[in-house]
């Protein structure tokens, strides 16, 4: 049996608006080994993002529990939480999230940069997962010098550069048009092959579709959590790999 | 792998990380930075320029010579005697000099001298309104001057009241621009005199008509018979001590001759007042010192003023790079790196604005050294460097805090 990484229970995030209780996430349980294809679906509202968040340990739970690889997340401070972000999560964004004024290297560098490694090693690191998702060619380019797929694979890049537990991507094709979202798509695909955890979040059909296991949010609660039997394998639209 | 970790790696990390910020802000960089250029050029300047009028005080009261004593009917810097009562002393008199000069026993060398303010003529140049001093050939012992030609007029010139003159190298120069002044007739309210000689540069600018440079020195008996009465101020004695150490018992010394020679009963106070150098030394350190006060509270204000310019800054571009702090901290990022990050940017930009200040200022003193003495010296260099970044880390605290407790969630929400 795979080894366990997440292990959600009972969590609950319930916000302060003004005099009023918002419930984004009442109950949700829910377990994620290693090497798993999951995507997290659900309309706006369903409380997927908050969800991420807290999956991210970009935010805590109001109550609830929740173990990340044998660590107790829900009671870490902000440092704590950090150190989690930076070794054992790498995240892909909607809108990239890159610095814009940075070249892809230093980019993909950044997470090393905060876990404290040498120059030299973590340029060698950073290249190699920029060859990774084939831009070895595009290290020295900023971002606004790249198309939307290439923003998309540096980031990428930069989530894998510190081999971090899981992956955690967030609408990641959401900015892209449908052939460059494939590739992407089959950059995932070729990564959990790999042996990387992914999490997809994401509110279209077809894209959680290429994950092994679906879990379905609705007002803050788990409405479904099905593995997928024919699930969309993508086709390798690009040559650079 | 090879983890290094602590303040010092992080630091270094912040601190390229803020090169590259810098670098790609330059027009905000320059603008922020200008702030703290003018601060820290005025606060060098000013520092530097204040030394310099102290340095140039303190030489030219040294010129004075430290062991003179000057018997005079006017205190010269004690305030304590209301005025109308050192005005209503009677005039020293050239009596009383003679009658000191017989009983005084302690001082090396005694002189009286008298002022007038007369203007002095050669051919077609003149100097207008220089402070003019009669006095005997005895003079000369009371001071330290030096001679750039000629000699100070001798006793046989001074007693006989003769037409004889000793210039100042200021004076000389305008007289003289091309040099032989010594055997050349000036003339002062048409009458002629002879140039017997020309002193070399003695004092400095600062000390007015107290320089001797400025000054014309002639004999006390021609100027009472031609230029000024002797009732009209009387004289000044100057006496000069054998060293620094007798000054006090020769001022002693001074006072007892001076209380009998002018008949005074023992429950009179002295009507005349012995001045030294001294006194002139502690009202110049009070003026300097209020210079001081003013001057570097006013470039402080300056300096202060472009400190909340670098906040002002640093809070909108933390403002603007909320997102960046959302992915920097999303990616791993604590608060204590943000911190890092944004202060060493801060102090950055200000220790370049410092140095840039830093040079202008020594650019400055340059230009300064030609009116007087300037004095840049290490001590301003370190004040800068040490001032800039202190400056920059202040006032880059309060921003870097508000980016360092920022919410990664929010913070890259925000567009």
């Amino acid at each position: 049996m795979a080894k366990n990484i997440i292990n959600i229970e009972h969590i609950a995030k319930i916000y302060q608006v003004g005099t009023e209780e918002v419930r984004a996430l009442s109950d949700v349980s829910l377990r994620i080994d290693q090497n798993e294809y999951v995507a997290i679906m659900g309309p706006s509202g369903s409380g997927k993002s908050t969800l991420m968040n807290i999956l991210g340990c970009l935010d805590t739970p109001t109550r609830g529990l929740y173990d990340f690889a044998g660590n107790n997340v829900s009671q870490m401070n902000d440092n704590q939480l950090a150190e989690i972000r930076n070794k054992e999560i790498g995240f892909v964004f909607q809108t990239f999230n890159l610095l814009p004024r940075s070249d892809s290297l230093h980019n993909v560098e950044l997470p090393l940069i905060y876990a404290g490694m040498s120059s030299a090693e973590r340029k060698e690191k950073a290249k190699i997962a920029l060859e990774k998702v084939g831009l070895g060619d595009r290290m020295d380019h900023k971002p606004n010098e790249l198309s939307g797929g290439q923003r998309q694979r540096v980031a990428i890049a930069r989530a894998l550069v510190a081999n971090p537990s899981i992956i955690l991507a967030d609408e990641p094709t959401g900015n892209l048009d449908s052939k460059t979202g494939e590739d992407i798509m089959f950059l995932f695909n070729e990564l959990h092959e790999l042996g990387n955890t992914i999490i997809l979040v994401t509110h279209e059909e077809y894209i959680a579709e290429h994950a092994a296991r679906i879990i379905r949010l609705r007002d803050g609660l788990v409405e479904s959590d099905a593995e997928i039997n024919n699930r969309i394998i993508p086709k390798n639209n690009y040559n650079e790999v | 792998m090879i983890f290094k970790s602590g303040i010092l790696f992080e630091f270094k990390e912040g601190l390229l990380i803020s090169l590259k910020a810098i670098r790609s802000n330059k027009i905000r960089s320059v603008l922020t930075t200008l702030g703290i250029i003018i601060g820290v050029w005025a606060v060098i300047t000013m520092s530097t320029a204040i030394k310099g009028i102290n340095i140039s005080f303190q030489n030219g009261v040294s010129s004075l010579g430290s062991d003179n004593l000057y018997i005079d009917k006017w205190a010269w810097f004690n305030n304590d005697i209301p005025w109308w009562e050192l005005r209503n002393r009677k005039d020293i008199t050239t009596r009383d000099f003679e009658k000191y000069k017989e009983q005084a026993k302690l001082p090396l060398a005694v002189a009286p001298t008298a002022f007038t303010r007369k203007s002095i003529k050669y051919k077609n140049r003149s100097v207008d309104f220089i402070m003019i001093t009669g006095t005997t050939s005895g003079f000369l012992k009371t001071t330290n001057f030096t001679f750039s030609d000629g000699r100070f007029f001798n006793q046989l010139e001074g007693k006989g009241s003769r037409n004889v003159v000793v210039l100042g190298s200021s004076v000389a120069k305008k007289l003289f621009p091309h040099g032989g002044a010594v055997d050349s007739y000036i003339k002062i309210k048409g009458l002629k005199l002879k140039v017997v000689g020309v002193l070399a540069k003695q004092g400095s600018w600062v000390m007015g008509d107290f320089n001797p440079d400025n000054r014309a020195y002639l004999p006390i008996g021609y100027m009472f018979k031609y230029l000024r009465r002797e009732s009209q101020g009387g004289v000044t004695i100057d006496v000069r001590s054998p060293s620094s150490a007798m000054v006090e018992q020769v001022k002693e010394e001074a006072i007892e001759i001076l209380r009998r020679v002018r008949g005074l009963h023992y429950f009179e106070k002295n009507n005349f007042s012995i001045n030294q150098q001294a006194g002139l030394l502690t009202t110049i350190d009070q003026t300097v010192g209020v210079i001081q006060i003013g001057g570097l509270f006013i470039t402080g204000l300056a300096l202060f003023v472009g400190a909340i310019g670098i906040m002002n800054i640093m809070f909108v571009s933390v403002k603007e790079r909320t997102k960046e702090i959302g992915i920097r901290k999303a990616i791993g990022a604590k608060k204590r790196t943000i911190l890092t990050q944004f202060i060493s940017e801060s102090a950055f930009i200000c220790l370049l604005g410092g140095l840039i200040g830093l040079a202008l200022a020594l650019l400055t003193a340059l230009i300064i050294n030609q009116f007087m003495p300037t004095a840049i010296q290490a001590d301003a260099v370190i004040t800068a460097i040490v001032i800039s970044i202190l400056t920059g880390v202040i006032s880059g605290l309060a921003p870097a805090y508000t980016a360092a407790k920022m919410d990664p969630v929010d913070a890259l929400r925000y567009e």
